[in-house]
């Protein structure tokens, strides 16, 4: 029996309706990220702590001030809370390290981490491209040792010597940023698309004659592609960790050298805000590589 | 054509010549060379240009370029000269001082200075709701601070109480603009604050109407512009200075000097020993949540002293530092060369002694661990500050050297703010290693550090009155420097704070490193010295030499 | 011919490794040194007699520092890298099995714990330890807690992984079979998610191996005189004098070289299939 017309709903109803739930989400998520990061700040030994206060120019009514000024964030909840009816008019508070308002900080480095961040993993999926395909196209062991050592040799060293390297040949932060990234993307990379090379269809491809490189264009990577395509969403999340350090070394005017000085400092305001930002771009991030698997995904009949 | 005119076209020509010539040659070089922009790193974010509020290393370089001060310490010579103010007068009882002020003299946006902005300048220090180490320390005594206009030119500052040492604080206090619009932007000094991008540097270009002029009447400051760029990692500092991208790095770390004088000897300088020093200390607050067999070692002197005999300084200079160090004495560096006590000598290696000391307060080594009278193992944490590379290795030969007396150290290295909430809020620690950048040579400086009711008295901070007959005698001797104005009683009550330090080795002193600096070779006129700015400190003065810099 | 390449390859691989672990075991009489004996004549010295790999700042030996930081490291990176590895199947790989509400919560609490600042975390364990806590327990819990967050990344791509396999075909098929619950999750579903596992695991240890040096500058981590392979690559970092010291760059290589061993050992047939 047919269900009465008003029951049916239309496609487009469906999708917004899709949307609105995982915009919901999100939100939700970010408000708590933010509270929880308070938390974890506040919690924090030092919290009340300033250097200013080994300075002994300072006398001790100057110290006491300065105590003082942090009185109001001992309450986590009512400080987030301040933060939330300040959020709503577009007021996000203001940095006690720089002194300045935290929209305004957000707004100028912004621009200045999206552009390494995005510089550098674009450039750090070609290279694990790269060395993943050729391995996979030529198989010989040797190429297969040749991207596990070169991966592997730029895991092993430390950040401040990639961003040190990075300076030097005049590539500052995007290529410091995409040599910590691509090794991880290589390996999970290969070891999803040797994966899916073990699956009998591929044999079968072989055995027909089928070139290596239909082979990996048209049977392997759509078999791995959900997991290549989550793996995406994830390494914007490591980028930005990886931009933290990375941005501070090279003296890149960004989110990653402000949550840097955010943390030595313990400033709650910027924190909390750089937290909700982390947390947007992650949960944007993976959400969009979901609904694109999803979509993607092959239809049943 | 006649030989007139022939004779003419030739003597004109070879009066352009000679003109030509004499110019070039009679101008004094710096004018010919003068221009240019000179760059250099800070290390950190400055946080704030209001010249009243300034703490922190980046801020005080910005407000040593671009501020007018009414008398100024030359950094090298450590004498007072004047600057702002033609002269002054200290009155007798050491409350008044009067200054006689320069004249003609504007703002770099044009706004006339006079006594007024003098006047406005105080009365904002003294605010009490300002809070900076500038404006702490001229609050001697409770009370206002009152200003006099006497004329135009001319002003008198009265204090409630008597201040030792008043005119040398002149030195950090940059007089602002009473009536411009720009208020901390229109600035006395040779270089005002074109540009600041937060994060990444900060340019400073010429005063236009900066008043000083040089000796030939041209005037200064030779650069056009300074450009400060915002840099913490060293390892970047060093390739872009190599690189020929910086001018000078003002303070230099031993690792990086020795290398530089090894490739290109002319643009590492060692100006001697500095200012700065290293220490330790030992928590003896007595309300510190530390076992108590462990607070009657650190209160006791003798323990103490043996530490110290038990540290081998010279290996700390020679290792850590590769020479470019000395052991130090005590609160005061030999290079204040007034101040220093030169009775006194830095504590040498002794660790027999050390052990005899030790065995004397009932303490004894058993399968080579040292155990006090009570049977406890000597075993101690020494908590520092993480990121400081020096500071690290000597906390690792400290383990080390006391580790032959059998005494277990562990070397804690901690995030800064967690390290002041220990030693200043909760006093859960055991040992502390810091280092002190003294930009004061006036012992009053160093009076939050003595007193036992002040904040800064690092080994037991805030006594409601002092614990030891010492340290009341230390209290003594302090106020009573801070109180007369003659130089050589202060001299004398200083140099008994020294030695009672020495004695009860409150703080164990390490050493004082040495003002290492690199300056480039384009750079002319740069005389690197050990106060703070150790290499721009004549900023007005310094000129680039262009080819040498178009050659890079 | 390419099978006993690789065959080839994965025993010089074993060798490696078992000869990486049996010199580091035998430190004692390879470098009777010791790694906290500062040789102060001689601080940052070149390779000789008795400094097979010279000295460091502080004039300690460095090869002895070497082996006695490969067992630390060697030991527990790997330990922490399983700890991590075992807690992104159990999140990632359950939450894609079970699906549904399960699913969306793995995700929504994967996604966040990505994003949020756990160092005051760790800021905060090292204020509850004592400040004498002896070095063996300070890198235990240091380790530990590295693990304990190391998992996120990995468990979204697992979650992706285990959820396609829930409506495949092998699924189907043996639940039909009359297999349930853990049996089938263990026996098909985990086995399938091991590309992402083994990935997660051999990536996770020079991770770890840095992290735990670069927690030095919390307190955590291996306290001194003891080094351990983290504190050795942090001496890479002025690395504008490393062309006149190469042997500074022995720990980098050695660390390699294990990677690329471990790799070889972890990766099968499917490798060159």
């Amino acid at each position: 029996m047919a269900l009465p017309k008003m029951l049916r709903k239309p496609l487009s109803w469906k999708i917004a309706l899709l949307l609105a739930r995982k915009l919901g989400a999100i939100a939700a998520l970010v408000l708590l990220g933010g509270l929880l990061s308070a938390t974890l700040v506040r919690l924090a030994p030092g919290f009340d702590a300033d250097e200013r206060e080994l300075d002994p120019g300072l006398n001790a009514e100057s110290v006491r001030a300065l105590r003082q000024s942090r009185a109001g964030e001992h309450n986590i909840l009512s400080f987030y809370a301040g933060y939330l009816r300040g959020a709503i008019h577009g007021d996000l508070g203001t940095s006690h390290a720089l002194g300045q308002p935290v929209q305004t900080l957000l707004r100028e480095r912004w621009p200045v981490t999206m552009r390494v961040v995005g510089v550098g993993l674009l450039l750090a999926w070609m290279l694990a491209s790269i060395l993943a395909f050729t391995a996979c196209l030529w198989r010989r062991p040797a190429y297969e040792i040749l991207g596990t050592t070169v991966s592997g040799a730029f895991l092993c060293i430390p950040a401040a010597v990639l961003a040190l390297l990075s300076v030097i040949l005049n590539a500052p932060g995007y290529l410091a940023i995409a040599l910590i990234v691509f090794p991880k993307i290589y390996r999970y990379s290969r070891n999803l698309l040797a994966k899916a090379y073990t699956l009998p269809h591929i044999t079968a491809a072989r055995a027909r004659g089928l070139g290596e490189v239909r082979i990996l264009a048209w049977h392997v990577l759509p078999v791995a592609g959900p997991q290549m395509i989550a793996l995406a969403g994830i390494t914007v999340s490591i980028a930005l960790g990886a931009s933290i350090p990375v941005e501070a070394l090279c003296g890149l005017p960004g989110i990653g050298q402000l949550a840097w000085q955010a943390a030595l400092s313990r400033d709650l305001p910027l924190l909390v805000n750089l937290t909700a930002l982390v947390t947007l771009v992650t949960l944007l991030a993976n959400s969009g590589a979901d609904v694109m698997i999803y979509m993607l995904r092959p239809r049943e009949a | 054509m006649s030989t007139n005119m022939i004779g003419r076209r030739a003597f004109l020509r070879f009066l352009f010549c000679f003109a030509l010539v004499s110019l070039t040659l009679t101008s004094g070089s710096a004018f010919s060379q003068s221009g240019g922009e000179l760059r250099f790193c800070l290390r950190s974010e400055p946080k704030t240009f209001d010249p009243l509020l300034v703490d922190d290393d980046s801020s005080l370089s910005i407000r040593y370029l671009t501020g007018g001060v009414l008398v100024r310490a030359n950094r090298k010579t450590q004498d007072l000269e004047p600057e702002l103010a033609e002269s002054w007068r200290v009155s007798k009882d050491g409350k008044q001082i009067t200054f006689k002020l320069r004249r003609g003299i504007t703002f770099s946006d044009g706004s006339p200075f006079s006594s007024e902005d003098v006047a406005f300048t105080m009365q904002r220090l003294m605010d009490p709701a300002l809070h900076s180490s500038t404006g702490d320390a001229f609050r001697s005594g409770s009370g206002a601070v009152s200003t006099k206009i006497i004329a135009a030119d001319q002003i008198a500052i009265i204090f409630p109480a008597p201040l030792a040492g008043l005119e040398r604080l002149f030195d950090q206090v940059a007089i602002m603009s009473g009536r411009s619009p720009k208020k901390e932007a229109a600035v006395l000094g040779p270089f005002r604050v074109a540009e600041y991008k937060a994060g990444s540097s900060v340019l400073l270009r010429r005063n236009p109407n900066y008043w000083k002029k040089d000796s030939q009447g041209h005037r200064l400051p030779y650069l056009d512009s300074i450009r400060l760029d915002i840099q913490s990692n060293r390892d970047v500092e060093m390739l872009r200075f190599k690189r020929g991208e910086l001018d000078l790095i003002n303070v230099l770390d031993s690792d990086y000097f020795d290398r530089l004088a090894a490739s290109s000897p002319g643009l590492a300088h060692d100006a001697g020993a500095s200012l700065d020093s290293d220490f330790m200390w030992f928590n003896q607050v007595a309300s510190a949540p530390i076992p108590e067999y462990k607070r009657a070692w650190f209160r006791s002197a003798n323990f103490r002293r043996a530490i110290s005999q038990a540290i081998n300084r010279e290996d700390l200079s020679r290792v850590v530092f590769n020479g470019h160090a000395q052991p130090a004495v005590g609160p005061v560096s030999p290079a204040n060369k007034f101040w220093f006590n030169s009775k006194l000598k830095a504590e040498p290696y002794r660790p027999d002694a050390a052990l005899k000391r030790l065995q004397a307060d009932g303490f004894y080594v058993q399968n080579g661990a040292l155990f006090d009278k009570g049977g406890n193992a000597v075993e101690f944490s020494i908590v520092t500050n993480a990121g400081n590379k020096p500071r690290e290795r000597m906390a690792v030969m400290v383990q080390e050297d006391l580790g032959k007396l059998g005494i277990k150290v562990n070397v804690v290295t901690l995030d800064f703010p967690s390290l002041i909430e220990r030693i200043s809020q909760k006093f859960n620690y055991e040992a502390a290693m810091l280092g002190f950048r003294n930009v004061d040579l006036d012992p009053n400086g160093q009076m939050n550090i003595w007193l036992s009711s002040a904040e800064n008295h690092a080994w037991n901070p805030q006594q409601k009155s002092p614990e030891t007959t010492w340290e009341a005698e230390v209290d003594r001797l302090m106020r009573a420097q801070a109180s007369t104005a003659d130089p050589k009683k202060r001299k004398e009550s200083f140099d008994r704070v020294q030695e009672i330090a020495a004695e009860e080795a409150p703080f164990i002193y390490l050493v004082n490193q040495n003002a290492l600096s690199a300056v480039s070779s384009a750079v002319e006129g740069a005389n690197p010295g050990i106060l703070s700015p150790q290499t721009f400190w004549n900023a007005e003065r310094l000129t680039l030499n262009a080819s040498t810099r178009a050659s890079r | 011919m390419q099978h006993e390449r690789m065959n080839a390859a994965r025993k010089l691989a074993c060798v490696a490794v078992v000869a990486v672990c049996a010199v580091s075991l035998g430190a004692n009489w390879l470098a009777p040194a010791g790694y906290s004996k500062q040789f102060r004549e001689a601080p940052s010295a070149p390779p000789s007699h008795q400094h097979l790999l010279g000295t460091d700042e502080v004039g300690r030996d460095r090869f002895a520092r070497v082996l006695y930081g490969t067992r630390i490291s060697l030991l527990l990176a790997p330990a922490a890298a399983l700890v991590s590895t075992v807690l992104a199947a159990l999140v990632g790989g359950l939450a894609g099995y079970l699906g549904g509400i399960w699913l969306r919560l793995a995700r929504g609490f994967t996604d966040l714990f990505l994003s949020l600042p756990w160092l005051f975390l760790l800021i905060t364990v090292r204020a509850l330890l004592p400040l004498n806590v002896s070095p063996l327990v300070s890198v235990l819990i240091t380790f530990l807690i590295l693990g304990l967050l190391g998992w996120a990344a990995s468990a979204r791509v697992l979650s992706t992984s285990a959820d396609a396999m829930r409506n495949s075909d092998f699924v189907l098929q043996a639940r039909a079979s009359g297999l349930h619950g853990p049996r089938l999750f263990l026996v098909h579903v985990l086995p399938n998610l091991k590309p992402v596992l083994y990935a997660q695991f051999w990536i996770s240890i020079p991770v770890f191996i840095l992290s735990e040096a670069n927690l030095g500058i919390l307190g955590l981590g291996v306290a001194e005189p003891l080094p351990s392979w983290g504190s050795l690559l942090r001496e890479l970092e002025g690395l504008i004098s490393f062309r006149e010291e190469p042997w500074r760059l022995v720990p980098l290589l050695l660390l390699i070289v294990v990677m690329t061993s471990f790799q070889m050992l972890l990766s099968n047939e499917e490798v060159t299939a």
